[in-house]
């Protein structure tokens, strides 16, 4: 069975794409990303904050047994409803450096036609992890989207 | 050439994919590879170059046949960096989708 998400990544370069094709609608997709309640459950993380707007930040904290195991907050610089969302990553009390994500929801125009009505979006994340695994490499990591 | 680089374009594509899963069972002639798809031979025969380049294929001479063999070698330097990252967001994102669906159930 074909993996619905995939990693590309290059030797050399900063960046990872990641995409993936969800069977939702594009707003309700895209609702997964902005309602805190959502996002906790999918990504299994506390929200701490998060202000979706340009200028805005957000901060997320994931607990086991009653530690902080994981911290991670950022800074929001576009904030497209249903479109795109472009942020700041850190991860708190690692070594890792701040990366960028660029997180983009679209509809895949081709599969709309095949399908008939159905919504198929591709989406995607793009980002670089040079100290988790790629050699070579990398200051500042990228999330982004695919078109 | 970036080799590492190479690696991740040869296995970005469907067709050279497949043509990996069917080099994993037994090694093929080109011929035989090519029998699986529709697509015209020189495509496969570019592809089958493409995943020799980057080494995820090895050809070996067998009397007057060329057989493609899977480098099992390569394929597993490819899996270890890049497969556990791609779990973790197959995780991730497969749970979005039932969380949303539930939600618009509700």
């Amino acid at each position: 069975m074909e993996q619905k998400t995939k990693v590309h990544a290059e030797d050399g370069r900063q960046e990872i794409i990641i995409t993936r094709e969800f069977d939702l609608p594009l707003e309700l997709l895209f609702k997964a990303y902005e309602e805190p309640e959502l996002f906790e459950q999918w990504m299994g993380t506390k929200v701490l904050k998060m202000e979706n707007k340009k200028h805005g930040s957000y901060a997320f904290e994931t607990s086991h047994d009653g530690n902080v195991v994981f911290r991670a907050n950022g800074t929001i610089h576009e904030f497209v409803s249903n479109q795109r969302i472009t942020r700041t990553f850190e991860m708190e009390n690692t070594p890792f450096p701040v990366q960028i994500e660029y997180l983009s929801v679209k509809t895949n125009p081709w599969k709309k036609i095949t399908n008939g009505c159905t919504h198929v979006i591709p989406f995607g994340e793009k980002t670089s992890y040079s100290s988790m695994g790629l050699k070579n490499i990398v200051r500042c990591c990228f999330i982004k989207v695919l078109y | 050439m970036d080799l590492r680089r190479d690696v991740f374009q040869a296995i970005a594509d469907p067709t050279r994919r497949t043509i990996l899963l069917l080099v994993a069972s037994q090694a093929m002639t080109a011929g035989a590879i090519a029998s699986n798809f529709d697509s015209a031979r020189p495509t496969v025969s570019k592809h089958l170059q493409i995943l020799t380049q980057c080494e995820l294929l090895r050809q070996e001479q067998n009397g007057r046949e060329i057989y493609y063999h899977l480098n099992a070698k390569k394929m597993k330097e490819v899996a270890d960096f890049i497969e556990p990252f791609r779990a973790m967001w197959e995780e991730r994102f497969d749970k979005l989708e039932v969380v949303m669906k539930n939600y618009k159930n509700t």
